[in-house]
C-alpha cells in the first residue's frame, strides 16, 4: 500500500507536487504562526531599529524595531485568509450562474454577455479600488468589491463548458430519463465542467494575494499595524535605500505563495486533462 | 504469369523505442497485381490503415517502417526522401476517410489539383489548367470549369471525395491507395464513388489498395482480399474463395456477424469479447481468447499463412472449413 | 387501432438559423432547416419498426421527437391515446419511463464521472423503481441482463469498449422498465464483430421482457435483419412503410429501390456495376416542389414535380408515396 502511494507519487506532475508541497507548508505556517515566529510581530524594540538581518533577527527590524520575520510568519494568516476568501465567494457564485446561464442559453445567455463585456472593459484592480474607496477600506469591504467583480470571470469559463458538455448525448440521456433541470446541471454536467474553473481558481488565489497586497500597500486593505505583506512593503518603501529587508523579504514571500498557487494550477490542469 | 506491381514483404510499423514499442504491424507480405483491386479488411486496430500508410512511409512522428515494399524494382522503405517524393502522390496516389480533413480548406480546388500537377508533370499552365478540368469531367464533377474556382466547403460529402480523387489522378498513378475512401459517405453516395473507382480502374489500368471495415464494400468492388487481426493477415485470398469457404476462424466470424437475407431475427454468429489492444496481444494465434474452434496449439503457438493462392494464418482451418461458410449457408437458405 | 402504441401524426420540425440583427431589420426570411415534414407513422404494441435513410433523412429528429427530447412544430406524438406535448409534472415523468431511447455514441452518452452503479441507481432513484434495500439487487440483475460482469457496477465508463458502453446505455434505460425502446444507431460506431453481440442481446432483450422497439439505423443489413416492419424516410418524409420481408422484395418507392440497390451485397457472386441512384441529396433548407425525390428520380414526371405525393396503400399493410402505382425497377 505504502509502496503503491509513493510510486503514485511519483507520476504526479512535478509541478503539482512543488506547488503542493509549498502551499501545504505555507497553510501549516499560516494556520501556528506563533509556532514559527521567533517574537510577537506587534512587540516594537526601540533599541533595535532599523536593523539588519543578523542571527538575532534573520530577516532584519523595521522602523519601529519590530521582527520582520515574524511579522511575515504571522502575515501568512491574513494573506492566506485573503488568498481563500477573495476567491471562494466568486468561485462558488459564479459557477453556480455559468452553469445555468450556459444550460438555458438563449436571452439569458445574450444578457450575461453584455454583463461580462460590461466589467472586463474596467481595468480589474481599477475597479476594485473604486469599490472599496465607496465602501471604505478594510479586508470585509476588499472581499465584497473582489466578490463583485470576480464571479463574472468563473461564471464566464464555466458556461462555455457546460454549452459543450450539454451538447454530448448523456446530457440528453438524462433528459429522456425524466431528470429535472437542476439535476442534470449541477449533477450530470457541472462536474463535468468545472475543470477549467478549478484550475483557474488556484492562479486566481495567487492573483488574490498579489491584489490584496497591492490594496493593503495602498491602504484599503488590511489595515496597519496588522502583519500583512502589501503593508509591510509599503511600511519599507521610505527606507528602500537604508533598510531594503522591510519590504524585500515580504516581497519573497508574496512571489514564493504565488509561485506555489500557480504551480499547483499548472499541474492539478495537467492531472485532470490527463484523465480526460 | 504476370509479374506484381508491388510486393510487400514483412513490413512491420513499430511505434515508439525499446521495451515499450508497439507493432502496429507485424510481417505482412502481399502482392498487388496490375489492374487488380485489393481489399484490406479489419477491425479498429487491426492495422489496416497502418499497412496502408507504411506502403508510402506516412506515418506519424515516432512510427517507423521495417521490411520491404518494392515498387518497380525498388525497395520503397529504402528509398532517400527526393526518390519517396516523386513515388508519393505520383506513381502512387492515396486518397483518404475524411476528405474535408484532407483537402486545404482556405485553397480553391484548382489550385490543389495543379499543385500535384506541377509537382509530378511537365505541363505548362495552360496545360495544368486544361488537365484539371478533364480531371474533374472524369471523376464526374458537373460544371467542372466553374466548380474548380470553389472551394472545398462548397462541397458535398461525395463531391469531395470526388475532388480528392480528382487530385489523386493529376499524376497518372498506376497505384491507387484508398483508406476507407466511403466509410463517411451515404449508401447511395458511396455506391457512385465504388462504382467510379472501378471505372477509373478499368479505363487507366490502376490497381487499388481498399482500406475498408466493410465486407459488403469488399464483396461488391475487390478482387482479392486479405483479413487482418492485432497487426498480422490471417487470410487472404479471392473474394469469391474466401466469401465462399473462410478458412480462419475470425473470417468466418466476421462474416456471420454480418445480417443476412433469409436470417432475419435470429442470432447472428457473433464473436464474443473485443479485438485486443496493442499494448495486449494474446500469446499464440492473438484471436484464440475470441475463438469457438481454438484448441490448445492456438494458445502457445503462432500460426503462419498456408496454402497457396487461399491462405490462412489457423491451426484448425480443417474444423473452420468443416463448419462452412456463414454467407453460403445465408444463400442456401433462400 | 387498438394494437398502436406510439404514434406519430403529421409531425414537422424545422431548426432555425440564428438571425443577425440586420436580417431581421430588413425582414429577412426565416431560414430553417426542415428536418421533419409531415411524418406520420405508427409502432404497434411489441413489434421492431426499423426506420431507415441516409444522413439528413430525419430519423434521428424522428426518434427525438418521439421521447420528446424535440418538441414538434406541428402535428404531434401520441402515446397509448395521449398527445405527449400535454404531458407535464409526473405525467411527464411516468412517460419518460415507458419510452426510453438508447443512444448512437457509447462514448459520449454516459457521464464519464459516474460509475456504472452511480448511473443505475441514479434511474432506479428518482423514478422510485425499487426501495433503497433492493436497490444494489436490481443493479445486479441489470448487469446480468445485458451480459455485463458483475463487477464492472464500481468501475467509470472509460474503463469500457465501446460495445460494452453500450450495455451500459441499453441497462440504464431498462432500470426505468420501458415499454418502448427508441434505439438511435445503436449500433453504428462499434466493429462489426461487436455490433453482432449487441444486436443478438437486443433481439434477445425484446423477446424477454416484450420490448416495443423502434430501430433507427442507415444500415440496411442490420434493419433488414432486426425489423418487423421498415419505414424508409427521405428529406423528412416518410416515403414508404412495409413489411421487412415486403420492403425487401418489393419495395414501392424509386428511392426505396435505389437505396436497396446501392447496398453493397455481401455475396460477391452478385455484383453490379450500375450505379444506384444518380446525384445528390437536395438541400433540406430549400426543398424540391412536389415529390422531394424527384430532383434524383429515374421515373420523374410533370407531375412529380407540382403534386406531393401522398402514403397510398400498395398491398395489405403497404403504403408508398409514389405518383406511380408499381414503378418498375430500373
Amino acid at each position: 500500500m505504502t509502496v503503491m502511494s509513493v510510486s503514485r507519487l511519483r507520476r504526479l506532475p512535478r509541478a503539482f507536487v512543488f506547488g503542493a508541497a509549498i502551499l501545504i507548508a505555507s497553510v501549516i505556517v499560516a494556520t501556528f504562526p506563533s509556532a514559527f515566529a521567533p517574537y510577537d510581530p506587534l512587540a516594537m524594540d526601540y533599541v533595535n531599529l532599523l536593523a539588519p538581518p543578523s542571527a538575532a533577527h534573520p530577516f532584519g527590524t523595521d522602523n519601529f524595531g519590530r521582527d520582520v520575520l515574524s511579522r511575515v510568519i504571522h502575515a501568512y494568516t491574513i494573506d492566506m485568509q485573503i488568498a481563500l476568501f477573495a476567491t471562494l465567494f466568486p468561485f462558488i457564485f459564479g459557477t453556480i450562474v455559468g452553469a445555468i446561464v450556459g444550460y438555458v442559453g438563449g436571452v439569458t445567455e445574450s444578457i450575461f454577455g453584455r454583463v461580462v463585456d460590461a466589467v472586463i472593459t474596467f481595468p480589474f484592480l481599477v475597479l476594485v479600488i473604486a469599490i472599496v474607496s465607496v465602501l471604505g477600506p478594510g479586508l470585509i469591504n476588499m472581499y465584497i468589491a473582489i466578490g463583485v467583480v470576480g464571479w463574472v470571470f468563473y461564471a464566464r469559463i464555466i458556461a462555455a463548458e457546460v454549452k459543450v458538455q450539454k451538447r454530448l448525448d448523456y446530457a440528453d440521456a438524462g433528459r429522456a430519463m425524466g431528470y429535472t433541470h437542476a439535476r442534470i446541471v449541477f449533477r450530470h454536467l457541472l462536474p463535468n465542467a468545472i475543470t477549467p474553473a478549478v484550475v483557474y481558481w488556484m492562479t486566481d488565489m495567487a492573483l488574490a494575494i498579489l491584489l490584496g497586497s497591492s490594496l493593503g500597500y495602498l491602504g484599503l486593505g488590511a489595515q496597519p499595524p496588522a502583519a500583512e505583506w502589501g503593508v509591510q512593503i509599503a511600511d519599507g518603501k521610505n527606507f528602500m535605500a537604508t533598510a531594503w529587508w522591510i519590504s524585500v523579504f515580504p516581497g519573497f514571500a508574496i512571489v514564493l505563495t504565488g509561485l506555489g498557487f500557480s504551480l499547483l494550477g499548472d499541474g492539478l490542469a495537467e492531472i485532470l486533462r490527463g484523465r480526460k | 504469369m504476370t509479374e506484381p506491381i508491388l510486393s510487400v514483404r514483412n513490413l512491420t510499423a513499430t511505434f515508439g523505442q525499446g521495451a515499450s514499442a508497439l507493432r502496429a504491424v507485424n510481417e505482412v507480405s502481399f502482392d498487388v497485381m496490375p489492374g487488380e483491386v485489393l481489399g484490406l479488411v479489419g477491425e479498429s486496430g487491426s492495422g489496416k490503415s497502418v499497412t496502408l500508410r507504411s506502403l508510402l512511409r506516412l506515418l506519424p512522428v515516432g512510427g517507423h517502417v521495417g521490411g520491404s515494399v518494392s515498387w518497380h524494382g525498388k525497395d520503397i522503405v529504402r528509398m532517400t526522401d527526393a526518390e519517396l517524393r516523386a513515388v508519393r502522390g505520383g506513381q502512387i496516389s492515396m486518397i483518404f476517410q475524411e476528405p474535408m480533413t484532407a483537402l486545404n480548406p482556405v485553397l480553391p480546388v484548382r489550385v490543389q489539383i495543379e499543385e500535384n500537377l506541377r509537382a509530378h508533370t511537365q505541363l505548362d499552365r495552360k496545360g495544368r489548367n486544361a488537365r484539371a478540368k478533364e480531371l474533374m469531367d472524369l471523376v464526374g464533377i458537373p460544371d467542372s470549369a466553374r466548380r474548380l474556382d470553389e472551394f472545398p466547403h462548397q462541397f458535398s460529402g461525395g463531391m469531395r471525395q470526388r475532388v480528392m480523387i480528382a487530385i489523386a489522378l493529376a499524376s497518372d498513378p498506376k497505384l491507387l491507395l484508398a483508406d476507407e475512401p466511403t466509410t463517411a459517405l451515404d449508401v447511395t453516395i458511396q455506391d457512385q464513388i465504388l462504382n467510379l473507382i472501378l471505372d477509373l480502374r478499368d479505363e487507366l489500368a490502376m490497381s487499388v489498395v481498399l482500406v475498408t471495415h466493410d465486407l459488403g464494400v469488399v464483396a461488391a468492388t475487390c478482387d482479392r482480399m486479405a483479413v487482418m487481426y492485432a497487426g498480422r493477415i490471417v487470410e487472404e485470398g479471392d473474394v469469391t474463395q474466401v466469401f465462399a469457404q473462410p478458412r480462419h476462424a475470425y473470417t468466418r466470424g466476421l462474416l456471420g456477424s454480418i445480417p443476412q437475407a433469409g436470417t432475419e431475427r435470429s442470432m447472428l454468429l457473433s464473436i464474443d469479447g473485443t479485438p485486443p489492444g496493442l499494448a495486449a496481444i494474446p500469446q499464440g494465434c492473438a484471436f484464440n481468447p475470441r475463438c469457438d474452434f481454438a484448441t490448445d496449439i492456438c494458445r502457445r503457438t503462432r500460426p503462419h499463412l498456408t496454402g497457396d493462392g487461399h491462405r490462412a494464418a489457423c491451426h484448425n482451418s480443417d474444423a473452420v472449413i468443416a463448419a462452412g461458410s456463414p454467407v453460403k449457408k445465408a444463400l442456401s437458405h433462400v | 387501432m387498438s394494437d398502436t402504441l406510439l404514434s406519430a401524426q403529421d409531425v414537422s420540425k424545422d431548426f432555425a438559423f440564428g438571425r443577425s440583427l440586420l436580417d431581421v431589420v430588413k425582414g429577412a426570411p426565416i431560414k430553417a432547416v426542415h428536418a421533419l415534414n409531415g411524418v406520420s407513422l405508427d409502432v404497434k404494441r411489441g413489434e421492431t419498426l426499423g426506420i431507415v435513410g441516409e444522413s439528413g433523412c430525419g430519423k434521428s429528429t424522428l426518434a427525438r421527437c418521439l421521447v420528446r427530447l424535440h418538441d414538434c412544430d406541428g402535428g404531434r406524438v401520441v402515446y397509448d391515446g395521449t398527445d405527449i406535448a400535454t404531458l407535464s409534472g409526473a405525467d411527464r415523468r411516468a412517460f419518460n419511463t415507458k419510452v426510453q431511447m438508447i443512444f448512437q455514441d457509447p462514448y459520449s452518452s454516459l457521464n464519464p464521472r459516474m460509475t456504472v452503479r452511480q448511473i443505475l441507481s441514479e434511474a432506479l432513484r428518482v423514478h422510485n423503481m425499487r426501495p433503497k434495500v433492493e436497490i444494489d439487487a436490481r443493479i445486479a440483475e441489470l448487469l446480468d441482463l445485458v451480459r455485463l460482469p458483475q463487477d464492472a457496477a464500481d468501475r467509470l465508463p472509460h474503463a469500457f469498449s465501446g460495445g460494452q458502453r453500450q450495455r451500459i446505455g441499453i441497462a440504464r434505460a431498462l432500470a426505468v422498465e420501458p415499454e418502448v425502446l427508441v434505439a438511435d444507431e445503436l449500433v453504428s460506431a462499434l466493429d462489426v464483430s461487436v455490433q453482432a453481440q449487441v444486436v443478438n442481446l437486443l433481439l434477445e432483450l425484446q423477446d424477454r421482457l416484450s420490448l416495443t422497439v423502434v430501430f433507427v439505423a442507415h444500415d440496411l443489413r442490420l434493419v433488414r435483419h432486426i425489423s418487423h416492419r421498415v419505414a424508409v424516410m427521405y428529406l423528412g418524409k416518410v416515403v414508404e412503410v412495409a413489411p421487412t420481408e415486403t420492403l425487401f422484395k418489393a419495395p414501392k418507392h424509386p428511392y426505396t429501390q435505389a437505396l436497396l440497390a446501392a447496398a453493397p451485397e455481401v455475396d460477391p457472386t452478385r455484383r453490379t456495376r450500375r450505379v444506384a441512384a444518380k446525384g445528390e441529396l437536395p438541400s433540406p433548407i430549400n426543398l424540391p416542389s412536389g415529390c422531394l425525390f424527384h430532383t434524383r428520380c429515374p421515373h420523374a414526371f410533370d407531375r412529380c414535380v407540382s403534386d406531393v405525393p401522398q402514403l397510398t396503400p400498395r398491398r395489405p399493410g403497404h403504403v408508398a408515396a409514389c405518383h406511380l402505382p408499381d414503378p418498375e425497377l430500373p
